[in-house]
């Protein structure tokens, strides 16, 4: 590698402090120190050596695999930030040394939209780079550079358009900034601003204890104006759930069922981080949709042609997936083209707003006998 | 190491909602009395049930910022962080006398500080009469002018009538402003007669509540004859059947009111040493710039 890791006096203090207190086993690095011979014995997965401390470090590799030990004991405060920057250098995957190479190269992760680079210098110390995936191969000096994490929750307020996100993991969030260099704490501050609670809750899952609270559990706690959802029929739970919590429309991959042994038919996405409970945007739409599924299906009789019918059809398509603004304004063979649409308005919705004439509520039937043309 | 954790009410429509809250956990945030700052909201997120797991701290403080005790404060923040054992008795409050609990949250297993809300805190009244003076741009404002509280009213709860009641005599209490009254948007005395109310000629007009939306921005203004259409915005002052009207906004934008979020802490063992003292010089206005 062309890292050469170093250690300064102050991890080899540290170092001979914490070996004082007693021994290390961490990350392939296991010490000790003998108290009588004044020596350390240190061993790493291909070799063993005993030194006085003097002679510390005997070359790079256990350089690196102190200096390691030094970063992730000694800089990183939190048990989650230290899970989660061990997962951003895929640690579980490659031994120090393989990992410190790779570091030197940069090693890169996604957290939903987020693109983050870890790098290394020689004496282990990990930097952070941070920018919107779509970004990745943006020349950094193109990109507007933060370095107040907190900054990261402005970003996030609203999308490229100038719209409100209030599903912060939706994955709206717009491009064109860049935290060239942070630290891990640093790091965790601004991911936790972009994306709130999603590395807690995905490190609580790594550790086989993530909480799910399904659908009846939200229906149990729901009070006042909310207690509407619970009357939404199961199947319209399946419905909500596709239409709210699909990949295309919030980056959480979604544990949350109907009930722990009533699994929903939806996808649940392919996220890194868990959504553990529907949220307030899914149980507020739930609400309105538990006020329209309380109204009995009728039958309507409409009049158009194969192609107005079709049209229709691709309109939901089109405003469902968010793609209205990607129809160019001269494409009328498009169903969702404004000109198609406002021809189709002209043509089958007449001056109340009836598609095709026909009432909505059959009580307001105008008094004309009306043979289908 | 403690940790302050503020929860709001938030929106899925309003960007301006949860504004106030980032603004004071920035706020307080640099003073560094706190290890940290968390935010949770009802409609955003992290949402209160999640907030708690993302503290670190030892010793957490949960601070409401809400305007009255009542529906938020007493039912739904208590149950989304799982607060065991929560009684509103425990606040053994009238109304606007909560102080602070402390319970185990059975989301982190640890025991929390929950405080009561930021409206009902004595230190309030020194936001709303904060805002008299940032929005006149005048220091010594009081002589000459009036000084109107507005609330939403009784009609969705009755505590926040108690706090618009509470600052309203203490703000008279003062002695500072000519005259100071209580008015509502959905009862009497309304805020739409403003000009009734009153005698003095100048009269300040500030919302209790913490964030600026519909009800501060477009009712209010409107209702008050300030604009015909909030869209257009409005003078401050704007003359009114002859009266200026200085029309504040939700007080909770104010600086200030970090200092009350922090009042609340102390208030339940947070150790903050001078912070209070920090915020109330830093958070100053710089006078004699509003107006006309
Ligand atoms: S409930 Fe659905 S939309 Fe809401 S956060 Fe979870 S996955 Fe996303």
């Amino acid at each position: 590698m062309s890292l050469e890791p170093t250690l300064s006096d102050t991890q080899l203090a540290a170092f001979s402090e914490a070996l004082a207190e007693g021994r290390i086993d961490h990350d392939g690095l296991a010490a000790d120190y003998d108290a009588d011979a004044d020596t350390y014995r240190i061993e790493t997965p291909d070799r063993q050596t005993t030194v006085s401390a003097e002679e510390l470090p005997v070359d790079a590799e256990q350089a690196a695999y102190i200096s390691n030990w030094y970063f992730y004991t000694r800089t990183v405060d939190s048990e989650v930030t230290w899970a989660f920057c061990r997962w951003l250098e895929a640690a579980a995957e490659r031994p120090v040394p393989d990992r410190y190479a790779a570091l030197d190269a940069g090693i890169e992760r996604e957290w939903g939209q987020l693109g983050i680079t870890t790098t290394i210098s020689e004496d282990g110390t990990r930097h952070y780079e941070l920018r919107h995936v779509d970004d990745g191969d943006a020349d950094a000096t193109t990109l507007t550079p933060h370095t107040d994490p907190f900054e990261a929750r402005d970003i996030g307020t609203l999308d490229a358009k100038g719209r409100y996100r209030p599903l912060r993991t939706a994955p709206s969030l717009k491009q064109g900034w860049i935290f060239p260099d942070l630290t891990a704490d640093k790091l965790y501050e601004a991911v936790e601003a972009f994306y709130p609670a999603t590395v807690v809750n995905w490190y609580r899952e790594q550790q086989g204890e993530l909480d799910v609270d399904h659908w009846r559990d939200e229906q149990d706690r729901q009070s006042g104006i909310y207690n509407l959802i619970t009357v939404l029929p199961d199947e319209a739970v399946d419905w909500a759930a596709a239409a709210c919590c699909d990949d295309s429309q919030c980056l959480k991959r979604r544990e949350w069922q109907l009930s722990d042994d009533e699994p929903l038919d939806a996808e649940s996405g392919d996220g890194v981080f868990p959504c553990r409970e529907p949220c307030s945007m899914v149980v507020a739409a739930g609400r309105e949709w538990a006020k329209l599924e309380r109204e009995d299906t009728r039958t309507y009789e409409f009049e158009l042609t194969p192609s107005e019918k079709a049209q229709i059809e691709e309109l939901i398509d089109v405003v469902a997936d968010g793609a209205v603004d990607e129809i160019r304004e001269a494409d009328v063979g498009e169903g969702a083209n404004r000109y198609r649409v406002r021809y189709l308005r002209e043509k089958r919705v007449d001056e109340q707003g009836n598609l095709s004439g026909t009432p909505t509520d059959p009580e307001d039937e105008p008094d004309v006998d009306h043979d289908g043309d | 190491m403690q940790s302050l954790v503020i929860v709001a009410h938030g929106s899925h429509l309003n960007p301006d909602s949860a504004a106030p809250t980032h603004a004071h956990a920035d706020t307080i945030r640099e003073t560094g009395v706190f290890d940290e700052v968390r935010t949770g909201f009802w409609k955003e997120q992290p949402s209160f049930r999640e907030v708690l797991r993302t503290a670190r701290g030892e010793d957490i403080y949960v601070v409401p910022l809400f305007i009255s005790e009542g529906y938020f404060t007493e039912r739904v923040i208590p149950r989304e962080l799982r607060l065991e054992g929560w009684d509103p008795a425990l606040w053994e409050s009238d109304g606007i006398s909560a102080d602070t609990a402390t319970l185990v949250a059975s989301d982190i297993d640890k025991e929390v500080h929950y405080c009561g809300p930021v409206g009902t805190h004595e230190a309030m009244t020194d936001v709303l009469i904060r805002r008299a003076v940032s929005v006149t741009g005048d220091d010594e404002v009081g002589e000459g002018f009036g000084f109107a509280v507005v609330g939403h009213g009784t009609e969705r709860n009755e505590n926040s009538a108690k706090a618009i009641e509470y600052h309203t005599e203490r703000i008279r209490e003062t002695g500072r402003f000519d005259e100071v009254r209580a008015l509502y948007m959905d009862e009497e005395p309304e805020v739409d007669d403003v000009a009734d109310h009153f005698d003095s000629e100048d009269i300040i007009v500030v919302p209790l509540f913490i964030a600026d939306g519909y009800h501060t921005q477009e009712d209010i203004p409107e209702d008050m004859g300030l604009t015909e259409d909030y869209r257009t915005g409005y003078d401050v002052p704007a003359v009114v059947d002859g009266h200026r009207i200085w029309y504040g906004g939700a007080v909770g934008t104010e600086e200030l009111t970090a200092d009350v979020i922090l009042e609340r802490a102390a208030d339940a063992g947070a150790d903050i040493g001078d912070a209070i003292a920090r915020v109330r010089q830093q958070t100053k206005p710089t006078t004699g710039a509003v107006g006309e």
